[in-house]
Formats: C-alpha cells, structure tokens, sequence
C-alpha cells in the first residue's frame, strides 16, 4: 500500500535560568542611570563593551571599569523586511553595530527614529560613518533593550 | 604527515523541499548506498562520526536517534554537531591516530520540519547581548554585505550574477534541491529582505543527506581505483561577539593559511582548479572567494562579471550550484567536500569542470561566519 508519510506536529518551549555573571550584571545595572561602561584590557589598552571580566585576545582579566559614551558612528546596518518567530518587533527596522565614542568594539543594536517606509529616504538618514545617539526607555530595567535604539544625529 | 588519508567514495541523497523519508531512513539510504559502491560490509567499518544538530531535529541528542541508522550500531561512534566539515576532520584524525582503517563520515538535516534557521540562528547567540537584539545569521550576512558594498561598490548586477550562475549550474546537477535560468531582472525584481540582500541572494534551506567513507592510503588503494586524497585541513574560528571582529577579514583567511600551509599550495588562484565552498548569500560568495586568497580583495565581484567563476571559467566557483541549489544546513559543508571529489575523480556528469588536478572546498558555521574549514583535495 503505498501512503504519504504524516506529519506529527511537535512543540517544544523549555525554561532556562542563566547566570549573567557579576561583571555582565554591573554593565546593565549601569543601564538603570544611563551609563554605558566598558573595561579596559591592561595588555591590549583596549576598552570593550559589553564589559567582560577578561579579554579573549590577550586572554587577561579586566577589572577596569571605564564610562564610554552613548554617542557613537555606524559601522554596518540593515534594514530589515522579514519575518521569523523569536523576532525582536514586526518589521520594517534597523539593526547596526555602532562604534561608540571611548570604545574599541562595536555594540549591535537598533538604529531608530527614521522613516522606513522607503529604502532610499532611509539611506539618506542612515548610513556607515553616520553619527547616532542612543534613546532611553523612560523605565529601565537594566536589560540592553533599556536602550530604545539608536538615533541619528547631525 | 606520515599517513595520507583519501576519501574513497561519496553518496548523497536527491535533496529536496520536504523529503519523504524521516531522518533514519534518509541516513540509512545514503549509507546503504555508499557501502554497495565500494562492496563493503557494514562489519568492516572502522568507526563513524555523524554531524547534525539537536535544535535542527527537535531531539535533543539528535545522533541517538539515527545512530544505528548511520552504520554505527555497537560502533566506536561519535558526532560533530552543526559543521559537518569537523566530522570529516574528526573521522581523519581517527584514522591519524592508527586505530582505524576506515571512518563513516554522515551529516543529516532537515529543514522542513524544524523552525526557520532565523529563528534556530537567533538561538545561536548569546542570550544576554545578542539575542534580544535578533541577531541571526542573515542579519550578521546583510550586516557584511552592508560594508562590503560600501567599501567596494559592487553593482546590485554584478553581485546578482552569482544567484544566475549558481542555479544555472545547480539545474546540471541531478541531487539538487532546486536550480534553473533566471535573469539578472529577476534576480533584482525579488523583494528586499535585509536590505542590500535580496530574497533571491539568501538560498533557503533544504532536507538531505550524504555519506563519505575514508580510509588510509592502502585500504582506499584497496577499496577504489580512483581515491581522493586530503591534501590540507584548516580551520579557525572568531570571537563570539560580532562587535569584537573585523567583518570583512575574519577567520577563513587563518583557515585558509592553514589549509594552504599543509597541503604545500603557494599560490592558490593557480593551483587551485575547483572551488566548492559555502556560498550563504551571493555577496558571501564573492567574499569568501578574496577571503580564501583566490583574489584580491574587491576583486571577486569583478571575476563573476568576466565568467571566470563559471563552469567554463578559468576557475569555477561552486559548479554543483553550491547553497543555492541545495542548502540542508549542517550536512551543506560535507556536501562541498564530495562534491569537489566527484570533480577529481571526473564523476560530476553535467557539471563536471575540465581537468582538475587540486580541489578546495569550504564550510561555515555561526553568525557572520564565525567559524571556517578549508580542505584542500588532490588525485
Ligand atoms: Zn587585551
């Protein structure tokens, strides 16, 4: 007897509970007031964000704490136009790595506050080397989404 | 090296949209069939490593479903999970070590019955800085592609004749998923998806399955005429945050320096006849070209134009249609190793290339090709 093969739907949603870490919990605490911090390699001189208790170059620990600015220049984006489940909001949006002022590492993030409807106005307003500034959500929670996005600035 | 290791056969599965058969059966098929060719009996198989992904079947030990099926019953098995070119790598240094005459090297997936690779990607970075950003695999490419274009200003045509080329060559090629002849105007009607890449320049993914058998010199002497033999191995892998890396220079030139330095290529653009490699977007395949040394940097989209890449170019990129004809993701880079084999032993039929004495193929892994493997092959 010949049949197609059936399909057996499965679904599978499973809890985790992972430890952010003391150093990773201070950067986002630091979120709450608005700062950005990194810490400074003591090898490579570097300052890395997200702050990490070490850097995998040089492969030390880094205890140095330093501010970095929430201003920064766009090195990369995309605009994006589609859907997957798990995805950060509908599309149309932006999503760059921003070289913050003072850091020596890109952040990826949202690029915000543009139009979207058309891929040429947005390329007029966002672009590589163009300078953003980060929006706050008014309630911070300490979470990188404590950042609305990133906004460009003249 | 003392021992040289060669592939001796290679089988993979017709891949398709939704393949019938469950992953036990597709593994059993294409082990089956690779045991027939070189007249073997499963009992003569030294050990077997296998390469798929839990998340990618919805098990989470995704060997212990399809291990037995994969030849390796009451075997000294074991499985690399998402590149199936680190199976291969790991089947070679089995034998290496002299405890093996023979490795089963299997990769597996299928894509229909799991969730998109954006949703399965974005659970690939990490949960704290990553993830809630939605970065996946073809937002870290489209971030690429973005400075790519910007730093060299290929035109949308140029970088749409790697889709043409790549699906014209994957319509010879009867194991392909997909495959045919579009224009540049169709490649460029498809709608933006992550703008500058195009629905057109992503390959989407695929089910299907392949089986390679290696062996030492005198066993694959025994076991086949025409063995494959590796030449050179390289990998390499790069930091876990995409903000730390430099996206256009990253890990496949390490890999690659690797590769090279072991298998004695000098000077790759010459000496290399045949290029498999993984082809995610049709920027990356340009990208990963400069980056494997076989042109200079802003260089690759330029070869595309002039049809040095094509199946009758000077030096074909991708003559089995790479990603773009067939995409099952963990078993993709297995896939580019037997396909560069078929070439060597001049097996490839209608997309076989002419007179092909050294082969590479290339295999990636992570968001914005985090990590790389180059293998070098020769008769
Ligand atoms: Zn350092």
């Amino acid at each position: 007897m010949a049949v197609k093969s059936r399909i057996v739907k499965g679904f599978i949603s499973l809890p985790y509970n992972w430890s952010m870490g003391p150093t990773t919990t201070r950067f986002y605490e630091e979120f709450k007031n608005k700062r950005i911090m990194g810490t400074r390699c003591e090898k490579c001189n570097r300052v890395l964000i997200p702050a990490r208790s070490f850097c995998s170059g040089c492969f030390v620990e880094t205890t140095n704490w330093v501010q970095v600015s929430d201003e920064g220049t766009i090195r990369t984006w995309v605009l994006i136009n589609f859907s997957y489940e798990g995805q950060p909001m509908a599309p149309p949006y932006i999503t760059g790595i921003i070289d913050l002022d003072g850091a020596d590492v890109g952040l990826p993030h949202f690029v915000g506050g543009v139009e979207l409807d058309d891929l040429e106005t947005v390329a007029k307003k966002v672009r590589i080397g163009g300078r953003v500034k980060a929006v706050w959500k008014e309630n911070r929670e300490g979470h990188i989404l404590d950042i609305d996005y990133f906004k460009p600035i003249n | 090296m003392t021992q040289r290791v060669a592939i001796v056969d290679f089988v993979q599965t017709k891949h398709g949209e939704a393949l019938e058969e469950n992953v036990r059966e597709l593994t059993f098929g294409v082990v089956r069939k690779l045991l027939d060719r070189v007249d073997m009996d499963r009992s003569e198989i030294g050990t077997m490593i296998s390469s798929s992904a839990d998340y990618w079947q919805g098990t989470s030990c995704s060997n212990s479903y399809y291990y037995d099926a994969a030849g390796g019953n009451l075997k000294s098995g074991s499985k690399v999970t998402e590149d199936s070119v680190f199976a291969l790598i790991y089947g070679m240094m089995r034998i290496l070590s002299g405890h093996h005459r023979t490795a089963l090297v299997v990769g597996v997936t299928k894509c229909s019955e799991c969730p998109s690779e954006n949703t399965l990607t974005n659970l690939a970075a990490d949960p704290f800085f990553h993830r809630p950003v939605g970065l996946n695999t073809v937002v870290a490419e489209a971030l690429q592609a973005r400075m790519y274009l910007d730093q060299y200003g290929p035109s949308e045509e140029q970088i749409a004749r790697v889709v043409v080329k790549n699906m014209s060559n994957a319509e010879r090629n009867p194991y392909s998923h997909r495959g045919g002849k579009f224009s540049i105007g169709e490649i460029l009607s498809s709608s933006m998806m992550a703008a500058p890449l195009r629905c057109m320049d992503v390959p989407s993914t695929s089910d299907g399955a392949c089986a390679l058998l290696l062996a030492d010199e005198h066993t694959a002497r025994q076991l086949t005429d025409k063995p494959v033999f590796i030449h050179g191995i390289g990998w390499s892998v790069d930091h876990t945050y995409i903000g730390d890396r430099d996206l256009l220079n990253g890990a496949l030139p390490k890999a690659a320096e690797m590769a090279y330095s072991r298998a004695g290529v000098k000077n790759p653009s010459k000496e290399i006849d045949v290029v498999e490699l993984s082809d995610v977007t049709s920027f990356h395949e340009i990208m990963w070209m400069e980056q494997l040394g076989l042109c200079d940097a802003g260089n690759g989209f330029r070869l595309v134009e002039q049809g040095v890449t094509a199946l009758d170019g000077r030096l074909p990129v991708n003559p089995s249609g790479g990603l773009f004809g067939a995409n099952p993701f963990v078993a993709r880079g297995l896939i580019r190793v037997g396909e560069a084999c078929l070439q060597l032993r001049g097996e490839a039929g209608d997309h076989q290339v002419p007179r092909v004495n050294k082969a590479l193929a290339h295999s990636v892994h992570g968001l914005g090709g985090q990590s790389h493997s180059v293998v070098i092959l020769g008769n």
